[in-house]
């Protein structure tokens, strides 16, 4: 294990060596330190879930958990923006593509833009709230609450146990939300269009999955794997590395929810541009 | 006589030697060259001041936190040294008693006592596991909680199951970090007659850290005082109540008058 060396022991090494530590020097570098020491601890924690997710002693029964915990605290939510992405999104087009007289196209249309964008995006921002919060709350309480110190004593490795498990149910359950919330988006799609139209739903499906081809669904299912391995580990390294008082609970679940959200819409964008390489 | 003590002391055997111990939060200096030691069977308070380094000090023991420098052998092994398998190994040996008492909240205590026993004593049948969490929930007087959630209990009651999770494993040492914390006297005393109880019934040498001075009176076998950082006095309970030392005194009769 890596031991931190004190700044007074520096201190006395650079009086030695005549090397300038003053309390104003360290404080002007203190922000660059800091920097470079959050870098550090997040490339630690990240090898450490790997070395761990590959390890003896995979903690099945608790990654079990951790999947239905995560479905099953964004099933509802999602069900309900799927419909609703659906419903608006017809709306929304259908009368520009009446004025253009290509209403026959909304299905397909409809279908690529929930398949490839907003299902997978709109899912994992939702889960950002939804789990990312929950997982940065609940971990930095147990690390308040010194639960986690408990569990190293109990000769238990709280990253094997508490963490491995967290962020594959994150990896595995997202995906899964997103394309739960593309076949409610599409069926949202198909009741706009009955509203305002009379369409059968046969008709609707093969107009929709007409236009889509497997290269608009490879791409967002993909991307939707790395969507929720970033959810699963920016809230667990937020409320694994939460401090000591109750106010790092609310900080911990904030900011997973904050760094979260914005790591998905760069992971998109990532995913975007290489999509558009190929 | 005093050279009899000493040797009496020598020939004892030893369960941890903590050897010029330091450990330092950035620029604050906690604990400065503490050396000390526990013996076999015996009950040492480590007294002192809030912010003393007395909570430190056992979570550098069980390697919680990483010590500066010095070394900490317990049973022969300098824990500061060795891998995570040899670490855990040396784990098993000791209890923590967490001064929040730390029960996992999303476990009922039947779960919350299986935990260690799972991980630890990986030989046991779930028939033992079970005969064996009814019977330590017994020896802490708290049978009826078994299938409750730690929310449902009382802060006495947390500290005693949390005290019945430690001892489940017989570890031959204890720590606890300050037991009686935030409990009413009443519930001090009964915490404090479980730390003789299970000092005589299942022979640990302990470690308590603690500020509070019945608790002290009730369970110290030698007693060790920190003061900023470094062992200010060393002696029996008679030793520190005799002291003509300022700092000892205040403490003393501070909690004396209360």
């Amino acid at each position: 294990m890596m031991k931190t060396i004190p700044i007074t022991h520096l201190k006395k090494y650079a009086q030695k060596k005549t090397i300038d530590l003053s309390d104003e020097t360290l404080s002007s570098k203190n922000k660059f330190v800091e920097i470079f020491s959050n870098i550090g601890d997040v490339g630690l924690f990240l090898w450490n879930v790997v070395k761990n997710t590959f390890s003896r002693g995979f903690e099945f029964n608790e990654f079990l958990k951790q999947c239905f915990q995560v479905g099953n605290k964004s099933l509802g939510l999602i069900s309900i923006t799927g419909v609703v992405i659906g419903l608006v999104l017809t709306i929304q087009s259908r009368p520009v593509l009446v004025d253009f007289g290509a209403v026959n196209m909304l299905p397909g249309m409809v279908a690529i833009s929930i398949i490839r964008e907003m299902g997978p995006v709109i899912t994992a921002l939702i889960c950002a709230g939804k789990v990312g919060s929950g997982i940065g709350a609940e971990l930095g309480s147990m690390r308040v609450t010194e639960q986690i110190d408990a569990m190293e004593v109990s000769s238990t490795n709280p990253i094997r146990f508490l963490i491995v498990p967290r962020v594959l149910a994150t990896t595995l359950m997202i995906p899964l939300l997103a394309l739960y919330a593309d076949v409610l988006g599409i069926f949202g799609s198909w009741i706009a269009s009955n509203i305002k139209g009379d369409v059968s739903f046969i008709l609707f499906i093969s107009q929709a999955f007409g236009d889509v081809d497997f290269m608009d669904f490879l791409p967002a299912v993909i991307k939707t794997f790395f969507f929720g391995a970033v959810i699963g580990l920016v809230g667990c390294y937020k409320g694994f590395n939460a401090g000591r008082g109750t106010e790092s609970v609310g900080i911990a679940a904030n900011s997973a929810v904050v760094m979260s959200s914005l790591l998905v819409i760069v992971v998109d964008l990532i995913a975007v541009q290489i999509t558009d390489l190929l | 006589m005093k050279e009899e003590t000493e040797k009496q002391a020598r020939e004892k055997e030893t369960v941890i030697i903590i050897n010029n111990l330091e450990k330092h939060f950035g620029s604050l200096e906690v604990l400065k060259d503490v050396s000390m030691k526990l013996y076999k069977g015996e009950n040492l308070v480590v007294l002192g001041k809030s912010g003393t380094g007395k909570s430190v000090l056992i979570k550098c023991i069980v390697r919680l936190l990483d010590a500066d420098a010095g070394t900490i052998d317990i049973d022969g092994v300098e824990i500061n040294s060795i891998r995570a398998k040899e670490l855990d190994n040396a784990r098993a040996k000791i209890g923590f008693l967490f001064q929040s008492g730390a029960l996992y909240d999303s476990m009922t205590v039947r779960e919350n006592l299986a935990f260690p026993l799972k991980r630890i004593k990986k030989e046991m049948t779930e028939e033992q596991i079970d005969l064996k969490i009814k019977e330590t929930l017994e020896n802490v007087g708290l049978p009826e909680v078994i299938d409750k959630m730690p929310s449902e209990l009382s802060g006495g009651m947390r500290k005693r199951v949390s005290l019945a999770r430690t001892i489940i494993v017989d570890p031959s040492i204890m720590l606890y970090d300050e037991p009686t914390t935030g409990l009413d006297p009443v519930t001090s005393d009964e915490i404090s007659g479980l730390i003789n109880d299970i000092q005589k019934k299942y022979k640990t040498s302990s470690i308590i850290i603690t500020h509070d001075i019945e608790c002290v009176r009730s369970v110290a076998n030698r007693i060790i005082m920190l003061h900023q950082g470094k062992v200010y006095m060393e002696g029996s309970l008679e030793d520190f109540e005799k002291s003509e030392d300022e700092m000892v005194q205040a403490f003393f009769k501070t909690k004396k008058n209360n």
